[in-house]
């Protein structure tokens, strides 16, 4: 018979419970006095036909740790009496628990027959501060409502909702006689995300059909015509002041990796990854996606899910690649905003970013995928719309680079089970935030299951080696939808979705074809490898289902028991798309406060406080939350210097075991310049994420680039506008560096209008990803001064224009213009430090960038624990510049390198050789400070170290 | 017959994601290496006497759901209990590395597996910082009885764990001190967790399996060592002619499993 148990666990009072440190630091962040003892409970609800000394059993050998932990079984834990305060958390029914089926299968091994298990967790509160609320304290910071259920006190109202069925029916979608506004009305409430003409284009062809439209139907052609899958935007035609643009991407970007024509690009802009040649025999792949809406409304999942996602594009692309490091960058609002500083429908910006890195965390270290790389940057627009790049690079024989699927391949999907997780992500992604996306999305939302999804990675890298299938992708935005969509795109498709396993009952067809539920992969498979596949997918417990076969008839036609479903010309759903005419017009620079003739003269406090900063402070509390170390192959890693304490410029790694060759990974971006100049914007990220490789080794000469455009609503003409400059950047600069583009991806929606009306709309913010190849990574440096008496040498040119630059920050000024960069010169100046660093003659280098002059020496001087004596006055002289500028300004294409005195000689001479700017400025010194002289010889800077490390190390301290 | 060249049982499950690197350095030190899924073994347990030592790799196997660990070692303790118990009182090597220490600790298998009448008598549990880390540590081997490493040898090595501090009733480390069965400790303010004494690695009182949580595996080729840069260019050395200091434990293994076998 079956029955339900519920198993409570809970740490002995002798040690310490992990989960009571953030409840303690939210009360405290709550300004509450706490006396509060606070204790957690763990707990399993089981199900199935259950004898009480299974129970026991599951209790006692399975949940329960003999040296730590107390249970009870079916009768709850009571602390503190009637002094006691209880909540109890579970995620709502339907929304993923990856442990749920690891428990399933210890409790097998143990030889108890479970058939469902949920879990819940509890905190009891002794004394909890009776001004508080604790229901809407544990929904701030314990719980997120949007995926799990809060309840006061010890019950949880039904632990096992019985489970819905689902009984067939076709569902037909009349469009003919609706107008214009009817048609827009109906994609609303249907969640589509079309808009009136693309909706009528629609009408008109299954007016031409004779008949409606099925749900199925349109919501293939929405997930399909989606801005998230097709790039309309950016591949549409545009009005640019009226300057004709047929196709932006293709005019800039992707034309300027045709006009380099490198012989080293494997595979550009075609498949679900850039693809460069690694060595003669290999292949890199690179992807950076954006997961912006997702992880604002849910940051731990939406992070987490933006990685797996990220990964499943290296592993569907060609047919397969290892992943071997991620990438992560993350845009959020001031740290120091509250819950009720927030709109409403927003979660507050340290949470998202302590969620966020949770998210990154526990996908990337349970794959084994080091991250290895990032950044984070700080600007009040992004408070409701946080920022949330993810990146992976995979390793390939190059022989797997490319896939041709053949009429007859069987149709199999691999990985996770679908459930109704997810449901229209690519259309919501498509549309703006508002108060309410938190109540209407909800079913957009997914939690990750990394663990499903390292198995899919070793049976596929299997299977591909084995050559077992001819084509893969992965199921990302859209689902089944978009995966067999695309992939059928040339031939045609036919899929029976009742064949589709699924997580519980009660999906429809409908669910079933358009849910983005995680970790899964679509195959074709030839029908004589099916077997062998099906073995090896087995060998790793993963499920690989056959659902239907490729077809040379050109349509994609989905059957659900036998019926039909959908029955779409593939040409229609991927050329019927209308092409409305965008209009976009030169952006205005916002109205320049005064730039103050003279800027406060305190430069030791200035550089202090920019240290401070999230865009520069220290990242080690991220960075050391993940496992950067595992597969081994890390050169160079996140921190470096003395202590392991300083900031790398990039990463470096050994793809092949046994090889020297590396490969360097960095990023560049700044969404302080955006609004001020959007082209400079582009240029100077395009140009950082370049010196950052090029910093640590990487041969200017090989190396790829990414472009993530978050841009906020493009409807508006100067929106688009600023989009169209920086794409144009992005041309010039990658064609000047002899840098290609290899891949990319736009999020164009980033807006959220409050209750009140209020549009916040995220400045225009560009992350480029930089890739670069190091022909002998021994010869790899890094950023930290090494010894005393070394040379200190400014590389490259400072010119004027504060403006975006972190003194304006920190002074609050806005406006103000932007240093031009000089891409063919900076390419020269790359090149020189490419020799200089090849040829051994350098003991570290590190970029210019947030903090200028300034910030680059603190840093390399913290970094080494060695002091420098640096001096301005010859620089003053040559550039005519003021010490202000010459200290704080983030001009690009910059170095700080320091040179053993005995290389010093022949560093200038390979620098005056090639006609490279480059100033002595002074050297580094034993002792304890850092010293920063003008032309009147007095210090502008004089600060210890100690004082440099304490103000660039607490920032992030603020997230515990 | 004996084979010439030590054969590695790597044992792994899903979620195990150091096994690569494992094997790696199993083989450059002179080992022949073999990735089993637990499963295989279960389906054929004596396949395990076909090795001469085995390691439990690093990795989050299942999820590291329920606790780091715990899921593997009750497949490892109800599915294949005998065969482990056989192959080690054979005296052949076990090593578990990271999640594959919380195994051993958690099936039983360290402390001691003869005291069967109480099967788990430390843990391993959550940092004292409440969330995962990866940084650098020192060790110290400080038991003559590991086959491991040399009592007093310093070995620098990364961690990367959430669940790495050692626990267990003052009376166990009391006894664990005294049977010499602690194999390392963080020394030098590098404990990262809290762990009691800090205790990073046990051994059996035989020496010849071990837990420990750092990853020997991450310190065995001359790029591991976050400051090669630093030890090498300062002392004009070429860096490619270092191994990493974590080898001589992957060595002194099969140099134990070498003179058994001849």
């Amino acid at each position: 018979m079956t029955q339900t148990c519920q198993i409570e666990i809970s740490m002995r009072a002798q040690w310490r419970s992990p989960e009571i440190l953030p409840v303690r630091a939210a009360l405290e962040q709550e300004k509450k006095i706490d006396k509060s003892e606070i204790r957690f409970v763990q707990v399993y609800m089981l199900e199935g036909n259950l004898s009480s000394s299974q129970i026991q059993r599951a209790a006692q050998e399975l949940f329960t740790d003999p040296i730590l932990h107390d249970f009870r079984i079916d009768e709850p834990f009571d602390f503190f009496g009637t002094r006691g305060r209880t909540i109890t958390i579970a995620r709502l029914p339907g929304v993923m628990d990856p442990a749920e089926g690891s428990i399933l299968r210890a409790l097998s091994d143990l030889s108890i027959d479970a058939t469902r298990v949920r879990r819940a967790r509890k905190y009891h509160f002794l004394d909890f501060p009776s001004d508080l609320d604790l229901s809407e304290f544990a929904a701030h910071h314990l719980a997120n409502p949007l995926i799990e259920e809060l309840t006061e006190g010890n019950c949880l109202g039904n632990a096992f909702p019985p489970s819905k069925t689902y009984t067939f029916r076709r569902i037909d979608i009349p469009l003919e006689g609706l107008s214009h506004s009817e048609l827009e009305s109906l994609s609303q409430q249907m969640g589509l995300a079309l808009d009136g003409l693309e909706m009528s284009t629609i009408q008109q062809h299954f007016q031409s059909l004779g008949r409606a439209p099925t749900d199925a139907e349109l919501e293939t052609l929405a997930q399909t015509w989606s801005e998230h899958c097709k790039h309309k935007t950016l591949t549409g035609p545009i009005d640019f002041d009226g300057e004709r643009i047929e196709n932006l991407l293709r005019e800039t970007v992707a034309k300027a990796t045709r006009t380099l024509n490198c012989d080293w690009l494997v595979s550009v802009f075609v498949d679900n990854a850039g693809i460069i040649e690694f060595d003669s025999k290999h292949s890199l792949a690179i992807k950076v996606e954006t997961h912006n809406h997702p992880s604002a409304l849910e940051p731990y999942g939406g992070a987490g899910t933006g990685t797996g996602g990220v990964i499943r594009d290296i592993l569907g692309c060609g047919l397969g690649a290892r992943p071997i490091l991620a990438t992560d960058v993350f845009c959020v609002g001031p740290l120091e905003t509250l819950q009720n500083e927030v709109p409403s429908g927003c979660h507050p910006p340290r949470r998202i970013l302590r969620e966020v890195v949770a998210g990154v965390r526990d996908y990337g270290n349970r794959m084994g995928i080091p991250t290895v790389s990032g950044a984070v940057h700080e600007h009040p627009s992004f408070l409701a719309n946080p920022l949330v790049f993810c990146g992976t690079v995979g390793l390939m024989p190059t022989w797997a680079a490319t896939k041709k699927i053949h009429p007859g391949d069987r149709i199999v999907v691999a990985g996770g089970r679908t459930g109704r997780d997810g449901i229209h992500g690519a259309t919501f992604s498509s549309q703006r935030l508002d108060s309410e996306s938190e109540v209407v999305s909800s079913g957009a939302v997914q939690i990750g299951d990394p663990i499903t999804e390292k198995k899919v990675l070793d049976a596929l890298l299997e299977a591909r080696d084995l050559r077992l299938y001819s084509s893969l992708t992965d199921c990302g935005a859209g689902g089944l939808s978009s995966a067999i969509g695309e992939m059928g795109e040339q031939l045609g498709a036919e899929v029976h979705l009742d064949q589709v396993p699924l997580k519980y009952s009660g999906l429809s067809y409908d669910e079933i074809w358009i849910s983005e539920a995680q970790e899964r992969m679509v195959l074709a498979v030839p029908p004589d490898q099916m077997e062998s596949l099906e073995a090896v997918f087995r060998r790793h417990e993963v499920e690989a289902t056959d659902l239907g076969h490729f077809a040379d008839h050109g349509k994609l036609q989905l059957f659900y028991e036998g019926q039909q479903v959908c029955d779409l010309e593939m040409s229609f759903l991927h050329d019927g798309l209308p092409q409305p005419l965008r209009v976009a017009t030169h952006p205005q620079t916002p109205p320049s406060s005064e730039t103050p003739t003279s800027y406060p003269k305190n430069d030791n406090k200035l550089l202090l406080g920019i240290l401070g900063t999230t865009g520069v402070a220290s990242k080690e509390w991220i960075i050391r939350q993940y496992d950067h170390e595992v597969q081994g192959r890390t050169v160079l890693g996140p921190l470096v210097g003395s202590a392991l304490d300083g900031p790398s410029d990039a990463t470096v790694v050994l793809p092949i075991d046994g090889s020297l060759r590396g490969a360097a990974i960095a990023c560049g971006g700044n969404p302080h310049l955006g609004q001020l100049d959007p082209y400079q914007m582009a240029a100077h990220a395009v140009d950082e994420a370049l010196r950052n490789v090029v910093s640590v080794g990487a041969d200017p000469d090989r190396i790829c680039i990414l472009d993530n455009f978050s841009w906020a609503d493009t409807r508006r003409p100067e929106e688009l506008g600023s989009l169209v400059l920086a794409a144009r950047a992005c041309h010039d600069t990658a064609l000047a560096y002899r840098t290609p583009f290899v891949s990319g991806k736009d999020s164009l929606n980033n807006e959220f209008l409050t209750e009140s009306g209020v549009r916040i709309a995220i400045p225009p913010t560009l992350i480029i990803t930089s890739l670069g190849i190091v022909p002998d990574a021994s010869r790899t440096i890094s950023m930290d001064w090494k010894s005393a008496e070394d040379r200190v040498y400014l590389i490259g040119s400072t010119k004027p224009g504060l403006g975006g630059s972190h003194l304006h920050l920190k002074c609050g000024i806005t406006g103000g213009s932007v240093p031009i960069l000089d891409p063919k010169k900076a390419r020269q100046i790359f090149l020189a430090v490419y020799e200089a660093i090849q040829t051994g003659l350098l003991a570290s280098c590190h970029d210019l960038s947030e903090g200028g002059l300034a910030v680059a020496a603190a840093e390399s001087a913290l970094a080494g624990r060695l002091g420098a004596q640096l001096d301005l006055s010859v620089l003053e002289q040559e550039t005519g510049l003021d010490v202000t500028t010459l200290l704080w300004s983030e001009s690009p294409s910059r170095f700080l390198v320091s040179c053993p005195p005995e290389s010093a000689r022949s560093f200038e001479t390979l620098f005056s050789r090639l006609k490279i700017p480059h100033h002595l400025l002074g050297k580094v010194t034993r002792g304890d400070s850092l010293q920063i002289r003008d032309s009147s010889g007095s210090p502008r800077i004089q600060l210890t170290l100690e004082s440099v490390r304490e103000a660039w190390q607490g920032r992030l301290e603020v997230l515990n | 017959m004996t084979h010439p060249t030590p054969r590695a049982l790597v044992l792994v499950a899903g979620g195990t994601n150091c096994d690569r690197e494992t094997i790696l350095a199993l083989e450059r030190a002179g080992a022949a290496a073999e990735r089993i899924h637990i499963q295989s073994l279960i389906d054929s347990p004596d396949k395990i006497f076909q090795y001469d030592l085995a390691v439990i790799p690093g990795g989050f196997t299942y999820g590291d759901d329920v606790a780091a660990g715990k899921i593997l070692a009750i497949q490892i303790q109800h599915r294949l209990g005998d065969p482990f118990r056989e192959f080690a009182a054979s005296g052949r090597p076990i090593l578990g590395i990271c999640n594959g220490f919380q195994v051993l600790v958690k099936a039983g298998l360290l402390p001691d597996l003869a005291k069967e009448q109480k099967p788990q008598s430390v843990t391993l549990t959550s940092n004292d910082c409440g969330r995962f880390v990866c940084r650098w540590v020192r060790l110290k081997s400080c038991s003559p009885l590991s086959i491991f490493s040399a009592p007093g040898t310093h070995i620098e090595m990364p961690v990367a764990h959430a669940e790495g501090k050692l626990v267990a009733p003052p009376q166990v480390i009391e006894d664990l001190k005294l049977a010499k069965q602690i194999a390392y400790v963080y020394s030098d303010n590098t404990n990262p967790n809290g762990s009691i004494d800090d205790i990073a690695g046990l051994c059996d009182p035989t020496g010849h399996i071990l837990g420990l949580m750092p990853h020997p595996e991450r310190n065995v080729s001359w790029h591991h060592h976050p400051l090669w840069f630093r030890k090498t260019r300062l002392q004009k050395t070429s860096p490619c002619e270092r191994a990493g200091e974590g080898m001589g434990i992957f060595q002194n293994m099969i140099q134990h499993c070498r003179e058994k076998i001849s």
